[in-house]
């Protein structure tokens, strides 16, 4: 692809990740969410945040899996709307369900693990939304930044765990979530502890590794 | 006086070469792709907006009907002293709330009706083509005159009267909603329970091919509850025929549901095939799925959190904000007296 072409391609990427977003913002001011709009909101922004960030982590190991090593320009994107869309449901949860009390947020929180684990996720990922740049991932530099990014997984898994123990008895969804999650998780790992065997027997890196380990730094 | 003859199309010039050709490309990938993820996001995520319209019901009693008999009154046991039984004031049998109704779109697009699925926005649209006649109830076990009756034959037991309860559910949110029925007591008086009777366990229907969501076992099929005989006999439990002075929609339940309007929303069994009287108090559901998150009573208590989430406030469905859930959901002065000396934190 053309840096043209992937300009173009980011773009478009861009757009198709906001459209849920816009949508959801345009049904709200129709009045168009059902009976009960806060909820939806929530709901939503809440399940478009865990799409992205399952799709931002699937991202490393589609490339390496299929050597189609582009689609890792897709990833800090990819990312960043999962905090932004994790960002936007706190927002309606904390203005409309907490009515902006701060006070009534915190003891809801403390009260409630599962408040307690989304807040965590919340908070992980928003060092990786703020260090997204390519000017903070020189600053922070590329193997501590590295480091820092893989606190996506356990934010992908306090995002799951959040929505597992809101859910009464039908719990297919989030445990599909979570499974995507671990099988994900389970080739990044098993693809290091590889790597690191095949460096000790000082063999050169796999074919096809290194081209796509060096296009982005990994999270 | 002569028209120029109109330009062959052939000699327009085509957009591709008018327009830069890969402008119009691009502008039609991101028309595709927009438009592919706008039509993706409406599919899986609407909320709820079926026109659910069933037939007027026939002779529906709309007075207020402050009972002044003493049967129908606050009090089911029947302390009333006879030379106090007629009151100066009417007593508040709670039949009635002033309080804004719920539309009946919400009402009938917002469920937790897992027989159909476990999307609450989805129940209208799942059970759209569910059909509830013939229909017959079972009523037995310890009671002198066991039935199976038709559905016309619950309906004739008494005129259909309509009564504003609050209906509040498990998950934190709440509605007002104009039902329309009678006590069940009615049907119960009918059977003639035995004294042995303590319990009522109620059925709802199990039919995967008609309630879809029972292929997938996110609760014990059938769906079951019970009652304390005494909570059972209140006046405040209703047998619901329908709502908004319609015939009951399916999502809401038809034909045919209980209503107790103190507990939470669960405890209203819906599409009702079988009740039966028993001395043991029967399984429920949701205690059998969760017992440490749903107890048998279930009464609405705010003092009284659910394991994972406060019960403390509500979200009224169609208000902005949150408000204060009452004890009893507001029917203490009716019905607090069933629970006398009983720990409702153990008993939850």
């Amino acid at each position: 692809m053309t840096h043209q072409n992937l300009q173009f391609a980011k773009f478009v990427a861009l757009l198709n990740c906001a459209v849920p977003g816009l949508l959801l913002g345009l049904d709200a001011l129709r009045g168009d969410l059902g009976a009960n709009p806060v909820n939806f909101a929530i709901r939503t922004t809440g399940m478009l945040s865990l799409i992205c960030l399952v799709l931002s982590l699937a991202v490393t190991p589609a490339a390496r899996v299929s050597g189609w090593s582009q689609i890792t320009h897709f990833r800090r994107m990819l990312g960043v709307y999962a905090f932004l869309y994790a960002a936007v449901h706190f927002g309606i949860f904390f203005g409309f369900d907490r009515a902006g009390s701060v006070s009534s947020t915190l003891s809801e929180m403390s009260l409630r693990p599962y408040l307690a684990v989304g807040a965590a996720s919340l908070l992980m990922m928003a060092p990786l939304a703020a260090t997204s740049t390519n000017g903070m991932i020189k600053r922070v530099g590329g193997k501590r930044w590295k480091l820092l990014h893989r606190l996506a997984y356990p934010a992908g898994l306090a995002a799951v765990t959040h929505y597992f123990l809101l859910v009464k008895s039908d719990t297919r969804l989030p445990m599909a979530f979570g499974a995507t999650l671990v099988v994900l998780l389970g080739y990044r790992v098993f693809a290091l502890r590889r790597k690191r065997s095949v460096d000790l027997n000082q063999r050169g890196p796999r074919i096809g590794e290194n081209n796509v380990v060096q296009a982005e730094p990994l999270p | 006086m002569t028209t120029p003859p109109p330009i062959p199309s052939s000699e327009i010039t085509p957009p591709e070469l008018y327009f830069n050709r890969r402008s119009l490309l691009r502008a039609g990938i991101v028309a595709a792709t927009t438009a592919s993820t706008a039509g993706l996001y409406r599919a899986l995520n609407r909320p709820g907006a079926e026109e659910v319209k069933t037939p007027e019901l026939v002779g529906l009693v709309k007075d207020r009907g402050d009972s002044t008999d003493p049967v129908e009154q606050a009090n089911p046991e029947g302390a009333a002293d006879p030379v106090e039984a007629a009151p100066a004031e009417p007593v508040d049998n709670g039949f009635h709330t002033d309080e804004t109704l719920t539309s009946l779109r919400s009402v009938t697009n917002y469920n937790n009706f897992y027989e159909f699925t476990t999307s609450k926005e989805r129940v209208a649209l799942v059970s759209r083509n569910f059909v509830s006649r013939p229909w017959t109830v079972a009523v037995e076990g310890l009671v002198h005159k066991p039935k199976v009756f038709d559905l016309d034959e619950i309906l004739k037991l008494s005129a259909p009267e309509e009564r504003v309860y609050r209906m509040r559910c498990v998950e934190g949110w709440s509605m007002v909603i104009p039902w329309a029925g009678f006590s069940l007591s009615k049907l119960l008086d009918a059977v003639e329970p035995m004294g042995s009777a303590k319990y009522v366990a109620f059925e709802t229907l199990f039919d995967p091919k008609r309630m879809p969501g029972q292929n997938y076992p996110a609760l014990d099929w059938p769906y079951v509850e019970g009652l304390r005989l005494d909570e059972a006999l209140h006046p405040l439990t209703m047998l619901a025929t329908g709502l908004y002075g319609r015939e009951l929609p399916a999502p809401n339940g038809a034909p045919l549901r209980l209503v107790v309007p103190w507990k939470y929303g669960f405890k209203g069994i819906k599409s009702i095939v079988k009740i039966s009287l028993t001395e043991n108090q029967p399984p429920t559901s949701w205690n059998v799925t969760a017992p440490g998150e749903y107890g048998f009573y279930s009464n609405v208590n705010p003092d009284v959190a659910h394991p994972r989430w406060s019960q403390a406030t509500e979200q009224r469905i169609g208000e902005s904000g949150r408000r204060k859930t009452l004890m009893f959901n507001g029917y203490g002065e009716q019905v607090a007296q069933l629970y006398t000396g009983m720990d409702l934190r153990r008993n939850f």
